[in-house]
């Protein structure tokens, strides 16, 4: 049976039906209990599980994270949530220095296999440190996976297989697209395995590659270009940051010829750059014009006086689809 | 709940109608910003002070203009008693170029180097060490400044507390560290998240001097303040001090308050920081009824003349978005 559920929903339900499945699964973060999350994510769970497996924690990043790898060592599945991504800054040292490398650090005697959820993003009218987009950083923190959906299936499947994974996994969840809309959620527990990109939409002319909230802003986009150019724009939801698929990416610029990366985060060292490089050692004799990145400023993200034109719109991506077209 | 005290009187009558007029202005500047969050004219989000009158008003009463303060995500309060202007703060809120921030950084980062404010902030428990620093910087240079730092409960739990404290201690810094205690970090109650009756009790481990007072008397606050900045421009260094409140309002705009009951509010409102300073100005007729009135409606009146201010400011430039980022 399927409903159609909200992303939130779908991250629910997933942290639900682990919960009742595997006991070891427990959360753990700032107001989550009581009051359900910030953003209600976790509501209801404290209710069903108890203290002891939904725990509040005192405001306290570091702790949060070292005591989930503290957990996690010994048995547990751990899922903390760091109530917004920027607000991880504190914890960012048990998670990089530790979590992160235990598993090299002991030889693989060690895994560490917790999730750690998050808020983040722009779009929801929130101050800067409420809307950050820097998964660059734990993209390219070694031993760690990092996991974003773009929809409610994929949010309740990269959970449960987060959640399964043996090691760490920063699963970002887009604020921007939490409630936006509704699709069909199969009610039983399933996986959408990590490591996998999905064509979204196919086309010959243009690979775009996106995530999280920008992957609807790209899909459209593309939509519009073809009614009003007749171009058709592959559009790949990348779902996993790190490892990046990189057989989708390849074999899809290897069939249209053009690539586009689309991402809310700072341009400089974001992962567009990282899959432009990528592009350039498999596919560079396919390529018919330069690789194009739609991106956020080099600013903090501002607030919401001028926060839409922060993000990549639909118009800002239009534009890129034409010049690398008609390059 | 701490005794109600009053402590005794020792003001001038303009004292009295300065702290009266601050406190009235900093609880009609929240309440309008409520009224304006409700009816969707400002966004993002916005933490009120409403109920922590004494704290803010009171702290910086005592002192003089070339100290300095660093103040916190529920800051308005922080920021009017060290001399902001209404105005600026208001067309800050609303995301307007005549804003502190020119309309970029909002509610949680509003800063005025001129006043000393050296800047309300989004991280609880960022102000901290922060504070430190500005302390060193007065010894280092003898520049006679002392640094006042508000926190909260919730910021207490931070490693930042911790780091904070104890290099103020060990260099002997003029630096106060004022805890506002208001029960609750969002959710988290203090009688769940700390193992102590006081917050102020840590201070010996620091090896500083702590005080817990009632922070809904602006005398008491006065009192103790003044105290703890004698002993710091002294050169003996920080003082701990944890002033018992309570925020009338949610944590932040999506707050349904599950974790604390109507009658822990209701019987906190009858302890109003306002309602008790007035009566004590009756009290010892330094002030009559009809004065004190008058000085509510004069700070009512600014607090409109700031929303109009804020209302005809422009928005910031779409080229600005790029400014500041670097000098």
């Amino acid at each position: 049976m399927t409903r159609a559920l909200t992303i939130l929903q779908a991250i629910t339900e997933a942290l639900d039906q682990k919960m009742a499945e595997d006991e070891r699964v427990l959360l753990l973060g700032e107001d989550i209990a009581t009051n359900g999350g910030v953003f209600r994510a976790t509501d209801g769970l404290l209710d069903k599980y108890g203290a002891k497996r939904v725990v509040d924690t005192p405001l306290a990043e570091s702790g949060i994270i070292g005591s989930a790898i503290g957990l996690a060592l010994n048995g547990m599945i751990p899922v903390a949530e760091i109530q917004f991504l920027a607000f991880i800054f504190p914890g960012l040292e048990q998670l990089v220095a530790h979590a992160a490398r235990m598993r090299s650090r002991t030889r693989g005697q060690f895994g560490v296999p917790l999730v750690i959820r998050t808020p983040y993003g722009a779009g929801i009218r929130g101050p800067e440190l409420h809307s950050e987009s820097v998964e660059a950083f734990f993209a390219h923190t070694p031993g760690l996976k990092v996991v974003v959906p773009s929809n409610p299936y994929d949010a309740k499947g990269l959970l449960v297989s987060a959640m399964e994974d043996p090691d760490p996994v920063v699963f970002l969840e887009p604020t921007r697209i939490y409630r936006a809309f509704r699709a069909d959620v199969p009610e039983p527990l399933y996986r959408v395995p990590l490591g996998q990109a999905q064509v979204v939409r196919e086309g010959e002319d243009l690979s775009i590659f996106a995530w999280g909230a920008m992957l609807r802003v790209a899909l459209k986009a593309a939509e519009q270009m073809e009614q009003e150019k007749g171009w058709r724009c592959e559009v790949i939801d990348l779902r996993t940051l790190y490892p990046l698929d990189r057989d989708a990416i390849v074999s899809s610029v290897q069939k249209t010829g053009r690539a586009m990366v689309v991402h809310e985060a700072h341009r400089t060292a974001g992962l567009g750059a990282e899959i432009i490089s990528l592009i350039n050692d498999e596919a560079l004799l396919y390529l018919r014009a330069p690789v194009k990145r739609i991106t956020g400023f080099d600013v903090p993200v501002p607030l919401f006086s001028v926060e839409d034109e922060y993000l990549p719109t639909e118009s800002r991506i239009k534009q890129g689809i034409a010049e690398t077209i008609l390059f | 709940m701490p005794n109600i005290t009053q402590s005794t009187l020792k003001l001038t009558r303009d004292e009295a109608v300065h702290l009266l007029h601050q406190m009235w202005l900093v609880r009609f500047f929240d309440e309008k910003v409520d009224e304006f969050f409700a009816r969707g004219l400002i966004h993002g989000t916005t933490h009120l002070c409403v109920g922590q009158e004494a704290t803010a008003v009171g702290a910086c009463a005592v002192l003089r203009p070339m100290d300095k303060i660093t103040s916190t995500h529920r800051g308005h309060g922080h920021c009017i008693a060290k001399g902001a202007d209404p105005k600026r703060m208001m067309a800050e809120l609303f995301g307007r170029e005549t804003g502190y921030c020119k309309g970029k950084g909002g509610s949680m980062h509003i800063a005025d180097l001129e006043k000393g404010n050296l800047g309300a902030n989004g991280i609880v428990g960022g102000g901290i060490p922060l504070a430190t620093g500005a302390a060193l910087t007065s010894k280092m240079k003898q520049l006679g400044y002392v640094v006042l730092c508000f926190f909260g409960d919730g910021a207490a739990n931070e490693g930042s507390f911790h780091e904070g404290l104890n290099l103020a201690s060990i260099w002997k810094l003029p630096v106060v560290f004022f805890c506002e205690n208001n029960q609750y970090g969002m959710s988290g109650s203090v009688k769940e998240m700390f193992n102590i009756e006081n917050i102020a009790d840590r201070a010996k481990a620091y090896g500083i001097p702590g005080a817990v007072i009632d922070g809904n008397d602006i005398v008491q606050v006065m009192d103790t303040v003044e105290t703890a900045v004698q002993r710091a421009r002294d050169g003996h260094g920080p003082t701990l001090i944890e002033a018992k409140t309570y925020r009338w309002k949610g944590h932040s705009k999506s707050d349904a308050r599950k974790y604390r009951t109507r009658e822990e509010e209701q019987a906190w409102r009858a302890r109003d920081p306002i309602a008790r300073f007035r009566a004590l100005l009756l009290e010892e007729g330094l002030l009559d009824v009809g004065t004190m009135d008058e000085i509510e409606r004069e700070a009512a009146r600014e607090i409109e003349d700031a929303v109009a201010y804020a209302e005809s400011s422009p928005m910031p430039a779409l080229e600005s978005i790029l400014d500041d980022v670097y000098a």
